[in-house]
């Protein structure tokens, strides 16, 4: 008889090997269908109109022009706004649906919609634009443990607003069909998106709401709920009585569809000569938009640091609102808290190796630190290239190294699956998951494959739509503990109901039976065997279906998931002293995250993340203009990410011993994105000198801190 | 974007026709990679677009004894494989180059390089050319930092957008333009651009029925080169550039020209840097006084006195690296 619990390390045929994506060649091919790409026949296009002020009050809305321009099928207003404020440019207030596009963009701006200008508020810089009362900690006495310690170090850090970019944009295409509504939206969370909100837009009943989700062009923490957008193309699509395409066009994704907060701070450390952390105050501020707080976890994984203070304030800004973006709160913790005991290791002139060795002795898991730290030393060179702050060597481009400590959870979240072995042999896994382009199909492939003994091309697998088992939302790096395990559970159920048709045929008892390499075969004699296809023919017309449920907290008990990751990177960066220009040669990523199912797609979360906080360390920065409260660079020619010649060579090492994997299976989403700003900007600092105390690190910014440095 | 009437006429003079006698009525598309996003944006709404592709005497490059002639519908892509323009006018080739998207280096042209509008990111937002609310300059009071720092008197504080104007005033080229009638005109590369006064003029001396349709650059021998701080290697702006033509002999600069781009609303000459070089030995110390020199009369805005470091580095850059060109 099969059982659930992972198969030994030296018994796996797929799990932990690399393998290929299974969406790889239709992605590459451009086959692939994203929401984006979904057209309905007869579908109309929607455009959205939206407040040009930061704040003001919303006196009317009058959509009569715009309904009567021809080839314009039905139009939204919200009169739940009327009377009240609208609070950052870009929130909508009404939408169009036309024939084309270009109709529908003209007929948008045909609605007038009339304001009361209100005095607005876009500024985070400033600590003193808080309204709200200070949310505070404070351990042991920071005071005493200051006036003992040898050397005080402070600074002032920060991280500005930036925004998920999803490469494709928010939205749905919505289709009311035999009292159905059909939804195509771009979705991380396919099982839980037919929500109230489109529910009542389009008047059809939950249950008769079909999410269709195959695709989908990057979320990271913005796309669980249908959104505004997402509740006015349903209610388009009904009063039209045709499928209504509404996605956010470039401008409006960067401006209201989400955001990360920022989050400044004024840090001051206690240290003794030896690198003994003492104590840690912290103030810190920033922004979420209106609503939303301040990232607080600082100290950040060196968190046993014996006397800490901190003080945290929220600024309301009339900026579109946040969103959770990968790894909510953590790299602007990680940022603060690596960028002040950086500059406490160089205050002291202790090799920053040294000092974060002795420093990660305070955190939770001390141990794998320290080993993941001498791990990415040897791969990044530090030896041979490491030097106390300020790259002693003349020229103008100077090299440093940097480093940076990170965690999370990422425990698996609730899933069910249905696992079907049919009388011709095929199988299919169906669950109501999605796949945002992480590899998540080929983890369920893998896991059912190896279970049931078969290659990987076997086994079909149905995820994105909410017609399937109940699955999770791909969030906070719960998605591979969750679908691993609800598969495994479904499959091995499914064998075990194969083995016992079989058994009789081959004259054993059914837990005598092991799946193996296309075989149902006797365990203790493995000639006793029958192929897969004869095996399944014997169910004659009955296919064998079974459900797998992950139960998060069940399964962590039992070994299968589990959660609470450590990882280290490091940096290897140029800086050319007389431009400011800030470059890559290498960043290191160590990282552990249980056992792996594909090494390979998790090799390439890793190379994902690098590739992302390579951005947001030296280019990314949502860029407001005070008066007008207007984001100034919502497109993507100055709203900039990293390009391919700009991330540097990217080196990845997966934790994989057998301590490592016997914790059983942790999210990998949301760990190795946190680091990189910190890395980045410590090893800037150790090649030129000083502190460029703000992301990103930009030649105005480098430049800047030069010379206040005297460097230039 | 808001519909328009689009017309692909067949002839310069039948082109020049349909252009309206004021900005804004009608627009020019040569590549598109400018016009079609200000249409987007609706920072234009022409009621006519004039298409230039189907004039093919506006496409190719014809190289003679003492000059090249570029076809101002010429792409950016043939303009850098064109093997004389690679042997003469190394500076051009990397201020192409310094555009970093092959889409964009495929499908724009030459022409459509020296006419792109600003990118000032109060214009493109819908705050006009000259970032103004009222009568307050965003510009002036809000985040400047790719603003101009030098010709930035105001009302425009915008940077000229133009990757080849600096290269094509540094070499001498002359500019050839076609109005109505068949008549056309020549202005000198340097007189091409000017700094509009006011909302209803643009940011070079074309009037509105008038189609930049050809540039020659003269073979002079002098080393030439471009440098540019930009942060991104892919597709990006730079901060600032500095392209700069001398003649050298014996180690000796003369009949110098330092153009800086990024830095005022037309590409900016710098007299001072050029008399720098001129008569002088080109070594480390006269580029980074040559550098120096090119900062003169710069007068930074709130956000961008980061760009008179780069403006050093670049002149300094771009003088060494011609020197020591083949």
């Amino acid at each position: 008889m099969a059982t659930a619990k992972w198969p030994a390390i030296d018994k796996r045929t797929l799990i932990g090997k690399r393998i290929d994506r299974a969406d790889g060649p239709v992605k590459a091919a451009g086959v692939a269908r994203y929401s984006f790409d979904i057209n309905r026949p007869g579908m109309l296009w929607a455009k959205l109109v939206v407040s040009p002020h930061a704040r003001a009050e919303l006196v009317s809305i009058d959509v009569s022009e715009a309904a009567s321009m021809p080839g314009v099928k039905a139009t939204w207003k919200d009169d739940s706004l009327l009377g009240k404020e609208v609070q950052y440019i870009g929130q909508i207030v009404a939408a169009v649906a036309a024939e084309t596009e270009e109709i529908a963009q003209e007929a948008a701006g045909k609605v007038k919609a009339q304001y009361k200008p209100l005095a607005h508020q876009a500024n985070d810089r400033d600590p003193t634009l808080s309204k709200d009362k200070p949310a505070t900690r404070n351990t042991g006495n920071v005071d005493e443990a200051f006036a003992k310690a040898d050397v005080k170090v402070e600074g002032e850090y920060g991280i500005p607003v930036i925004t998920h970019c999803c490469l494709e944009s928010h939205g749905q295409v919505a289709e009311l069909r035999n009292d159905e509504l059909h939804v195509w939206p771009s979705t991380q969370a396919v099982s839980s998106y037919a929500d109230v909100s489109i529910s009542d837009a389009s008047g059809v009943p939950r249950n008769k709401i079909r999410v269709d989700c195959q695709y989908m062009g990057g979320g990271f923490g913005s796309k669980f709920n249908p959104g505004k957008w997402g509740v006015i193309s349903s209610a388009l699509a009904k009063q039209a009585g045709r499928p209504v395409k509404l996605m956010l066009d470039r401008d409006l994704e960067l401006m209201i569809a989400g955001n990360r907060p920022s989050a400044f701070a004024k840090i001051k450390v206690g240290a003794m000569k030896d690198g003994t952390l003492t104590a840690m105050e912290t103030e810190v501020w920033g922004t979420a938009g209106m609503g939303g707080g301040v990232p607080q976890q600082i100290p950040y994984v060196i968190d046993r640091i014996p006397n800490v203070r901190l003080t945290a304030k929220r600024i309301q800004t009339n900026r579109g609102p946040a969103a959770a973006w990968r790894a909510p709160n953590h790299p602007q913790s990680c940022f603060l808290t690596m960028s002040a005991l950086a500059d406490t290791a160089a205050a002291l002139k202790m090799d920053e190796l040294e000092f974060f060795l002795k420093a990660v002795q305070l955190s939770a898991r001390a141990e794998v630190y320290s080993e993941e730290l001498r791990i990415a030393a040897d791969l990044i060179g530090y030896k041979q290239k490491a030097h106390l702050r300020g790259d002693p060597s003349g020229g103008s481009v100077k090299r440093g190294l940097g480093m940076s400590v990170h965690t999370w959870g990422g425990r698996g979240h609730p899933s069910e699956c249905d696992v079907t072995i049919n009388p011709d042999g095929s199988v299919e896994a169906k669950l109501g998951s999605q796949d945002l382009g992480t590899g998540n199909r080929t983890v369920i492939a893998i896991v059912v494959a190896e279970t049931l003994g078969l290659p990987l091309e076997a086994v079909r697998i149905e995820i994105g739509r909410n017609a399937y088992p109940t699955s999770g939302g791909s969030g906070g790096s719960t998605t591979v503990g969750g679908v691993s395990t609800s598969s495994r559970f479904a499959a091995t159920d499914a064998l075990n109901a194969l083995f016992a048709v079989v058994a009789p045929k081959m004259g054993v008892q059914p837990d005598a039976l092991e799946a193996n390499g296309g075989y149902i075969r006797q365990i203790d004699k493995p000639d006793n065997r029958i192929s897969w296809r004869n095996a399944c023919a014997l169910l004659g017309v009955n296919s064998i279906t079974k459900r797998g449920v992950n139960v998060p907290g069940e399964s962590e008990k039992q070994g299968f998931i589990s959660q609470g990751v450590g990882g280290v990177q490091m940096a290897d960066v140029s800086v050319d002293i007389e431009t400011g220009v800030a470059t890559i040669n290498e960043m290191v990523a160590v990282q552990d995250c249980g056992m792996i199912i594909d090494l390979k797609t998790a090799e390439s979360q890793v190379y994902g993340s690098l590739i992302m906080g390579v951005a947001y360390a030296l280019y990314e920065e949502a860029i407001y203009d005070l008066k007008t409260g207007r984001m100034l660079n919502a497109d993507m020619e100055f709203y900039r990410l990293s390009g391919l010649k700009d991330v540097g060579k990217l080196k990845v090492h997966m934790m994989t011993s057998k301590a490592y994997d016997d914790r059983g299976i942790i999210g990998l989403g949301e760990p190795p994105v946190i680091s990189p700003g910190a890395a980045i900007a410590n090893a800037v600092a150790n090649a030129v000198g000083v502190r460029v105390p703000h992301l990103p690190l930009t030649p105005d910014r480098v430049i800047a801190a030069l010379q206040k440095g005297g460097i230039i | 974007m808001k519909s328009f009437e689009y017309a692909i006429p067949s002839s310069l003079e039948e082109a020049s026709s349909l252009l309206a006698q004021s900005w804004g009525e009608t627009e020019i598309l040569a590549g598109g990679t400018d016009l079609v996003t200000s249409l987007k944006q609706q920072v234009t709404a022409p009621k006519r677009v004039v298409s230039l592709r189907n004039i093919s005497s506006l496409k190719g490059i014809t190289v003679q004894r003492q000059s090249v002639r570029i076809g101002a519908m010429t792409t950016l892509a043939d303009l850098t494989a064109n093997s004389a323009v690679k042997e003469h006018f190394p500076a051009l080739v990397k201020a192409v180059q310094g555009i970093g998207s092959q889409q964009i280096i495929s499908a724009g042209t030459v022409g459509g390089d020296l006419c792109q509008r600003p990118r000032c990111w109060y214009y493109r937002n819908g705050f006009g050319l000259f970032g103004k609310q009222g009568d307050t300059s965003l510009v002036l009071e809000g985040d400047n930092r790719y603003h101009a720092i030098f010709g930035n008197e105001g009302p425009a504080y915008f940077v000229s957008a133009s990757s080849l104007g600096p290269a094509l005033i540094a070499l001498g080229a002359t500019l050839k333009i076609s109005g109505t009638k068949g008549k056309t005109r020549e202005v000198a590369a340097r007189e091409f651009f000017r700094t509009p006064k006011s909302e209803s003029e643009r940011e070079t001396v074309l009037r509105p029925n008038e189609i930049l349709f050809e540039i020659t650059i003269p073979i002079r021998g002098l080393k030439n080169a471009t440098y540019e701080v930009r942060h991104r290697q892919g597709l990006d702006w730079p901060y600032v550039t500095a392209t700069v033509s001398f003649a050298l002999k014996g180690g000796t600069a003369s009949n110098a020209s330092v153009v800086l781009g990024h830095v005022a609303p037309v590409p900016w000459p710098s007299a001072a840097a050029s008399k720098a070089l001129n008569g002088a030995r080109i070594d480390a110390s006269l580029a980074a006084k040559c550098g120096q020199a090119a900062t003169e009369g710069a007068k930074p805005l709130s956000g961008n006195a980061y760009k008179l470091q780069l403006v050093k580095t670049a002149v300094k850059r771009a003088v060494l690296d011609a020197a020591a060109a083949a």
